[in-house]
């Protein structure tokens, strides 16, 4: 056993990613124009000293406490998704949507991301309590409920880019609880062939191609059926669904799919994003001076598009930096949750793992039209209390799993 | 739990590890694709973004007289141009504009439609801003968003209103010359020439123009003026170099000023080679009032003025030859062997001569008895030219007149010259009166001295008696290049045409010996008096100096002189001036000038018919037709 202090893979990367967000952030302020990035970065300094304190703590907690605690921790999570539906307001961006709930007139955060991780430990608890790992869709039914109340309240708010973070946890940690994959295709199905009925020939394949594997896999014949039934009712509730979407709604779905349609409303974002990154070629314009940053063409530079600042400012070479430090960030985790001690921890570190890694996809893949608009922040980068304060008691818990492997003498496992 | 054991997790772990390391390749291929491949494609979007282009304008090229005297010059002015994201933002920009440079509700109105052509580039405000007004701007910059102040080669013409006709104006380019493509290469907003010199030679003075970018923010609003991206200079227009002899421009100016103030008409100075030495029409305007954009106000000013300043009275307009015409009648009659300067005609002058059943009067009804052909050229005898021209004969006077290129423009290098009238064959009187509508001896006898259906303007007039000056051949008048080379020759020998410019010696102007230096100039010229049925009768004369070997022709008309008398005295201080010189002042020049008066031109059909006007342009002033003779 060599020393005991905290695990310091973790710490380094953690803090380069901290740091390097600050001075993203700190960027995305030097503008021309006066923006609401102005000065963010000292108001996220102040988080960052809370976020420390906050890691501090959580450091302080038993995974027994923590695995005692998560049902409540989950319960006041629904309760306050369900109290932000009824009096939750908008902010920013999002100023129509309903995801922040406000005492007195200030804002002091949005649920959606202590649900996450109450999802995070509730999903571990309910996972790791198991003695068999789901064998079959009716035993996916408990974390599937988990997860989906959750999902379906923020869908609600709504918050299409939060609720897909869910889905995220929930099939990366039924996949880390050793669920099997063609569990997890069969489970996923429903909302491919959602995507895929409004082409009516992808769907017919989608639906010859499922008719395949379920003959090939052989699940329950109960299971095989009601999965091909519910497949085929999204296929054709995928137009009314569609309709009943907000307008803004499918105008990013489609300008998803092709930015130009409406360059100077829904599609802004998305081109604007991506002429931010591509001008910066391999090296970027220089820390602080990316023109479409400082001169306000890039919208929401602080918060959901700072990864464009870093592609305009620091080129190609700076994009590769976050993404490594990213991965780095995912492959510590891996590993810190393949030698936790108990399943729970284990379960618990790779769903914190699951949350970054889907916010990173997401919000990264965003910014190059790899994936539809949505308001999510990018980890330790992106503006903003609640999430930043989230991250942090993460990195206190999974720093404890490492800790705690440690003393066990797992470490070298 | 089972799949908790190590190594089941160890095998999770490593399906993750690739997992995670492919989402983080396709990352850094999409940011690769995006920023390296296709960088230059996100670059100029980019650029186009946040630049805004502004055009640098070319100074036009100098003007320069024979002598290397500046015509038209540049001087630094300031372009005052707002860049708008939207046309209520301009509205509320101009609001507060106005209250430190005050603008008229049409100049706003025009603002407001050059946006609409162009809303990206910044919209001219004020095309010949002053220092003055310039400062007092940039107090109020903070309140004026997207000002831009440019500093302009704005166009001035020292001498204003002396060389207007002549160099012409500048102005911004009209949609419709746009459209078709009148002026290649311009853009909106380009100033091109409008008249004169700078028209005809707008290609070679107007340069080509530069860019210069701002930089906006999203919303439009102007960021940065400086730096922003190179510029590209603007090339100048090339300089000319004309044959214009500025200080006889200018002298002829001072002369019309001082003697003939309000006097409408022209001159025009030729060399016997056709180089232009002055072009000068009155009433004039100052060609300095259009740069930048003429207001309004004065634009209508000038339109409605009845002295018509913006015509060019020495190309535009046409008038009656009149009595300068007889020359040609004589040159006509010369080339064909019908008379030599000592032929007299079979009937002396006694005031007036009997064709047929009518009698046709001369000016001078005392008469001038027998005369040959010099003495009636001196004496300007109509009842000589009459017999002449029958002599001659209707068909020959047409068809000589035509070779003579009394039918066509001079081919002055100016645009909008105005083509002269002049049938080619008696065929135009079968057309316009009828086969037995016209009398041929009328006709015959109203073009032997000038009058008729034949107008001529003062450059054309002037062309001919540059022939008669020199070799006998009419070149083209030209004052930058001439447009072709074609010459009209008279047909005359040298002892003819000597002849002529003897019998045309009308004054003898001598230097008195009290000068230091002497000067004896001997001056030919011919007066003539043009017939107008709008009032009194326009004055005609055109002369040249030294008559031995002439140097220069002038050749001028005054509206409503009465006599070519009147206006002879201008020309020949004008010519006395080029000979001789600045230093050497005009002595009292003892003037004896055959008083030449209007010789009546006759109808030509008979009085019952109705009155028909030969003219049909309105700019010219037609011979009305005279009562008939008793």
């Amino acid at each position: 056993m060599r020393d005991l202090g905290p695990d310091r893979p973790l710490l380094v990367v953690t803090l380069l990613l901290a740091a390097y967000g600050l001075l993203t952030l700190y960027s995305a302020g030097q503008t021309d124009v006066v923006t609401q990035a102005h000065g963010v970065w000292l108001r996220q300094l102040v988080w960052m000293a809370i976020g420390v304190v906050a890691m501090a703590v959580v450091f302080r907690f038993s995974f027994r406490l923590v695995e005692w605690l998560a049902p409540a921790a989950y319960a006041v999570a629904v309760v306050l998704l369900l109290l932000t539906l009824a009096v939750g307001t908008g902010q920013g961006t999002a100023a129509s949507t309903k995801s922040w709930l406000a005492v007195g007139g200030h804002q002091i955060g949005q649920p959606a991301e202590l649900a996450k991780v109450a999802v995070i430990l509730m999903l571990a608890r309910y996972l790791s309590g198991l003695r068999e790992s789901p064998r079959n869709l009716r035993e996916l039914i408990g974390p599937c409920l988990i997860a989906g109340v959750p999902f379906l309240l923020v869908l609600k708010q709504p918050d299409l880019g939060s609720a897909i973070v869910f889905v995220g946890i929930l099939f990366l940690m039924l996949f880390w609880s050793g669920v099997k994959p063609s569990l997890l295709f069969m489970l996923a199905s429903p909302g491919l062939s959602l995507l895929l009925a409004f082409n009516t020939w992808t769907w017919g394949l989608w639906m010859i191609l499922l008719a395949v594997l379920l003959f090939v896999w052989r699940p329950y014949v109960v299971e095989g059926v009601f999965l091909y039934v519910v497949n085929s009712v999204m296929g054709a509730l995928a137009i009314p669904l569609w309709q009943r979407l907000a307008p803004y709604q499918q105008n990013r779905l489609l300008t998803f799919l092709n930015p130009e349609i409406d360059p100077r409303a829904a599609g802004y974002h998305a081109i604007q994003s991506r002429v931010a990154i591509g001008s910066g070629g391999w090296f970027g314009n220089g820390f602080t001076d990316g023109p479409q940053k400082r001169l306000a063409f890039l919208p929401a530079q602080h918060t959901d598009f700072i990864f464009s600042v870093v592609g305009e400012e620091l080129g190609f070479v700076g994009v590769l930096a976050a993404l490594i430090l990213f991965l780095m960030l995912f492959l510590v985790l891996l590993r810190i949750a393949r030698r936790a001690t108990d399943p729970f921890a284990s379960l618990v570190v790779f769903g914190i793992l699951a949350l970054f890694f889907t916010h990173v996809f997401e919000n990264v893949g965003m910014t190059v039209n790899l994936m539809p608009i949505t308001g999510i922040p990018l980890p330790f980068f992106s503006y903003g209390g609640s999430f930043f304060l989230v991250c942090c008691m993460s990195v206190g818990l999974v720093l404890r799993a490492a800790w705690d492997a440690r003393l066990s003498g797992y470490a070298d496992v | 739990m089972n799949e908790f054991h190590s190594y089941r997790r160890a095998e999770r772990a490593g399906i993750a590890r690739w997992f995670f390391v492919a989402t983080f390749l396709v990352l850094v291929v999409a940011f690769f694709r995006t920023q390296v491949v296709q960088h230059e494609r996100f670059r100029v979007r980019a650029e186009k973004n946040r630049l805004r282009i502004v055009p640098l304008v070319a100074p036009r090229g100098i003007i320069y007289d024979r002598n290397g005297l500046i015509i038209a010059e540049n001087v630094p002015g300031y372009a005052i141009k707002l860049l708008a994201p939207s046309q209520d933002s301009l509205h509320a920009v101009l609001a507060r504009f106005r209250e430190v440079v005050p603008l008229d509700t049409s100049e706003v109105g025009g603002i407001m439609s050059r946006y609409r052509q162009a809303p990206y580039q910044p919209v001219l405000v004020v095309g010949n801003g002053t220092f003055e007004m310039v400062s007092r701007l940039e107090e109020h910059r903070a309140v004026l968003p997207g000002l831009v102040i440019q500093s302009e080669p704005r166009r001035y013409y020292p001498d204003g209103p002396a060389v207007a006709h002549l160099v012409g104006y500048v102005g911004e380019v009209s949609e419709r010359d746009l459209e078709s493509d009148r002026f290649p290469g311009a853009q909106l907003g380009t100033v091109v020439g409008r008249a004169g010199l700078e028209q005809e030679y707008d290609k070679e003075l107007r340069g080509r123009p530069g860019v210069h970018y701002v930089e906006v923010n999203a919303r439009g609003r102007l960021v940065r003026e400086e730096n922003v991206a190179p510029a590209l200079a603007a090339i100048p227009g090339e300089a000319i170099r004309t044959t214009i002899d500025l200080t006889l421009q200018r002298y002829i100016d001072s002369l019309w000023q001082a003697a003939a103030p309000g006097v409408r008409g022209s001159m025009v100075a030729l060399t016997p080679t056709g180089e232009v030495l002055a072009l000068y029409s009155a009433p004039g305007y100052d060609p300095n009032a259009f740069v930048g954009g003429i207001s309004t106000e004065e634009w209508r000013r000038l339109n409605d003025d009845p002295a018509r300043p913006l015509l060019d009275r020495a190309i535009q307009t046409r008038y009656p030859p009149a009595s300068p015409f007889k020359l040609a009648t004589a040159a006509m009659a010369l080339k064909r062997g019908i008379a030599t300067f000592t032929t007299h005609m079979p009937e002396p002058c006694r005031g007036g001569l009997q064709v047929g059943n009518r009698y046709f009067r001369c000016w001078k009804p005392e008469g001038h008895g027998s005369l040959d052909l010099e003495g009636a050229i001196a004496k300007s005898c109509d009842v000589y030219f009459y017999q002449l021209g029958l002599r001659i004969g209707l068909d020959a006077i047409l068809s000589d007149g035509v070779l003579m290129g009394f039918r066509e423009r001079s081919g002055i290098d100016l645009e909008n010259e105005i083509a002269p009238i002049y049938p080619s064959n008696a065929a135009y009187f079968d057309r316009k009166y009828g086969p037995r509508g016209w009398s041929k001896w009328g006709a015959t006898l109203n073009f032997s001295i000038g009058q008729g259906e034949n107008t001529q303007n003062v450059i054309n007039m002037t062309r001919f008696y540059a022939a008669l000056a020199s070799g006998g051949e009419a070149p083209t008048p030209y004052i930058v290049r001439p447009r072709s080379d074609q010459v009209r020759d008279l047909g005359l020998t040298p002892e003819q045409l000597m002849g002529l410019r003897t019998a045309l010696i009308a004054v003898v102007e001598r230097g008195t010996a009290a000068a230091s230096r002497s000067i004896d100039l001997s001056i030919a010229g011919k007066t003539g008096t043009a017939q107008n049925s709008h009032g009194e009768d326009h004055g005609w004369y055109v002369g040249f100096a030294p008559a031995e070997k002439p140097q220069i022709i002038v050749g001028s008309i005054m509206e409503f002189a009465e006599h070519g008398s009147n206006v002879a005295p201008f020309v020949n201080r004008v010519l006395h001036r080029y000979v001789a010189g600045p230093g050497i002042p005009a002595a009292p020049s003892v003037i004896a000038l055959p008083a030449d008066s209007a010789p009546r031109s006759m109808q030509i059909v008979p009085d019952s018919t109705p009155q028909v006007d030969p003219v049909a342009d309105d700019t010219v002033l037609p011979p009305p037709p005279a009562p008939s003779g008793p």
